[in-house]
């Protein structure tokens, strides 16, 4: 069974179409990637697939399980990273993983193995306000890999990150992780690289959908023309 | 689920402690208003109908600062999204922040009751404390149960720290009208009582009734 | 089409209040005491009771409009609760002017039932403040409905501690209607009757007027190829959502 699998799905912002009439389906542990230029819906399909939007039309599978209704039943198996960090920065980058461990009933080691493998241990106990916004954003990814997701919803997240750092989170999130991964981009050249299945969005409406080997970089610079 | 409030309940606490914008406001919004009601009524010392009044406006006036905060940092910083994230019972929250508001407010209590012994009370608090603790936990309830209610849904809006006051104080005009007719015997200046059975029966009903159409209503808050 | 019955509702309307001023003007006794402005109470009570009752259907269609998710409940649900504000207010007015006339004060707080319409008016005048200070249209709906039950709930418990506060301290002014005499209660209850018809028609009237600017701004859509966003304020009112279907069609999206 696919690990996702979307038909018709549409949302609606007032009387504005946010998305309208996307379907596709992504296999388990292959990347989609979505393209399209700014408004065109990509964030608003990954929040509908992070279960924190309800589809207004049309039917959505994640991981076995159809929303809204059953989406408790996956939320603990999905790891969001959007576009805000979802983390306090009065707080501790321990102490932000620890609040999100104890919500996700994981134990208190996986925190420390996470803040050691986005090498943050060192600044883990002073508040977030003081890192810097690469920094904040590996406490991001270790917050979305913390429970172990089968699926990751990743909004842009080499955004904000250095080289040094995008080689570091590469296991956890890119493609070698093994896990199903739904990754908004605007990079045709690196996107297209780690994509099996491409998604082309333009004012909520589906421009493009196939596979990645069929697609070229020309067409993905169409989409923000 | 006791869990999950045990986690949250950490997570405000903390925040709280580190960033010390709640209580200390409260706390010292009331010690100043009890000095400004000195002025404004040129009196040195209140009883009966008019220390009550005093005590439940200015703890009501420093309840609604707290209210005006209580979501603030999570609509900030993506906090709810993280929440609804995880696999646990939304309502999980709205206990949560219940109980840190109540914590607040008793922590304002401690400050601002014997300040307003201190300042304006004319009579003695000793005898009336019993009375008195009844009531205010009894009122601090309710207190909490519609403050987290309104700022909830106040906090996603565009003018929220009007919009939560003219929400909240009409819904709490029944708790004013309990706690302050019920405190009112109990600072009498002669013949204090102890406090009427009825507005005690008032608050604790108003208080049930309000704590569950909150817990019934909170979850279509949070989602989308 | 939306308006269905519209005319025989207003019809049934004026018939109503024609035949409840007829009564109240030439049928309902003076009272002994105030004379003729006890009359006014045949205004202002219906006004009160139907205002209450409007809060309160209010919060019910709050209630199903969480339950469904459907647009149109918020839509009477808002609709409801807009004009019971205004009969409240029409309360307060004919509430002081009573006061006035009997008691020579434009307010009067040993009158619980006008205290309590303070404070409900105060509570719903809220609402639409509320709505449009949210921008996204399904939370606004949402969060609107919240509010509506709250307050729906509220309106009795309110009542009953308003009451309960102030029975120790002064006798009622403005009167208890339970025991009037016949004529006085036949004219009472076809004033309550032609209230309850004028907020009944009022309701319908808006709510059409909604639908039918609905289904035109749909139509301009389709006419004119739009499909982008339409550029519309930001409102306080509902939006609702015709489908292009029904805003070509005769049957329209019904009731």
């Amino acid at each position: 069974m696919a690990a996702l699998e979307v038909e018709g799905l549409a949302r609606h912002y007032g009387e504005r179409e946010a998305l309208s009439d996307v379907s596709l389906s992504l296999e388990a542990a292959r990347t989609l990637v979505v393209f399209g230029p700014n408004g065109a819906g990509k964030t608003t399909l990954l929040r509908v697939l992070a279960t924190l939007l309800r589809p207004h039309a049309g039917a959505v599978r994640v991981l076995g399980s159809s929303l809204p209704d059953e989406a408790w039943a996956v939320r603990g198996r999905i790891g969001l990273l959007a576009h805000e960090p979802l983390l306090y920065r009065e707080l501790t980058a321990r102490e932000n993983l620890r609040f999100h461990a104890r919500l996700h009933d994981v134990a208190e080691e996986r925190v420390e193995e996470v803040l050691e493998a986005v090498a943050i241990s060192a600044r883990a106990s002073e508040p977030l306000r003081n890192l810097s916004r690469g920094m904040v954003q590996r406490v991001a990814v270790a917050r979305a890999v913390l429970h172990d997701p089968e699926l990751l919803l990743l909004d842009e997240p080499y955004a904000n990150l250095d080289p040094a750092a995008i080689e570091l989170v590469e296991p956890l999130i890119g493609a070698a992780s093994g896990r199903t991964r739904v990754v908004c981009s605007h990079d045709p050249g690196g996107g297209l690289a780690e994509a099996d299945l491409v998604l082309g969005l333009r004012a909520g409406r589906t421009v493009l959908l196939r596979d990645a080997t069929a697609v070229g970089p020309g067409e993905i610079a169409e989409l923000y023309r | 689920m006791r869990r999950t409030v045990g986690a949250l309940l950490r997570k405000e606490l903390l925040v709280e402690l580190r960033t010390l914008e709640s209580v200390p406001g409260m706390s010292l919004f009331a010690v100043t208003t009890f000095v400004v009601f000195h002025f404004a009524l040129n009196r040195n010392s209140v009883d009966g109908d008019l220390a009550s009044g005093i005590l439940w406006v200015t703890l009501l006036f420093a309840a609604i600062l707290g209210i005006n905060r209580l979501f603030v940092a999570d609509a900030e910083e993506g906090g709810f999204d993280g929440f609804l994230l995880a696999p646990v019972d939304r309502s999980a929250m709205l206990v949560a922040k219940v109980l840190t508001l109540l914590a607040y407010l008793v922590v304002l209590e401690i400050v601002a009751v014997p300040a307003f012994a201190l300042l304006l009370l004319g009579p003695s608090l000793g005898g009336a404390m019993p009375g008195l603790l009844v009531t205010l936990a009894l009122g601090d309830i309710g207190v909490a149960v519609i403050g987290t209610l309104v700022a909830a849904l106040a906090v996603q809006t565009r003018a929220r720290d009007l919009l939560g006051p003219l929400l909240a104080l009409p819904l709490l005009v029944p708790i004013v009208i309990g706690g302050a007719r019920a405190t009112s015997p109990l600072l009498a200046l002669s013949h204090p009582t102890g406090a009427p059975a009825r507005w005690l029966l008032t608050l604790g009903l108003y208080d049930l009734v309000f704590g569950l159409i909150a817990y019934a209503l909170f979850d279509f808050l949070l989602e989308d | 089409m939306y308006g269905k019955g519209l005319r025989a509702l207003s019809i049934a309307t004026v018939a109503a209040m024609a035949l409840a001023l007829a009564l109240v003007f030439f049928y309902a006794p003076l009272e002994a005491e105030q004379g003729f402005l006890q009359k006014i109470f045949y205004l202002h009570v219906p006004l009160a009771i139907v205002a209450l009752c409007g809060f309160v259907l209010g919060g019910l269609l709050a209630i199903q409009h969480l339950r469904t998710r459907e647009a149109r409940w918020d839509m009477r649900s808002y609709v409801a609760i807009h004009m019971s504000l205004i009969f409240a207010v029409a309360t307060l007015i004919t509430g002081s002017i009573w006061a006035k006339g009997s008691w020579g004060h434009w307010w009067v707080w040993s009158e619980p039932t006008l205290v309590s319409f303070l404070i409900v008016f105060l509570l719903y005048a809220t609402y639409q403040p509320l709505r449009f200070a949210i921008e996204d249209p399904e939370r606004q709906s949402r969060y609107a409905s919240v509010f509506a039950v709250t307050a729906g709930a509220f309106v009795p418990l309110n009542f009953i501690a308003v009451r309960l506060s102030t029975a120790y301290l002064h006798p009622r002014v403005l009167g208890s209607t339970s025991n009037l005499p016949g004529p006085m209660a036949l004219t009472f209850v076809v004033s309550l009757a032609a209230m309850a018809l004028l907020f009944a028609t009022l309701c319908k009237y808006e709510l059409t007027a909604k639908h039918t600017r609905a289904q035109v701004r749909a139509l301009r859509r389709r006419l004119t190829g739009e499909t982008g966003a339409p550029i519309r304020r930001r409102s306080a009112a509902p939006s609702l959502q015709p489908t292009a279907a029904s805003a070509g069609s005769a049957t329209g999206s019904g009731a």
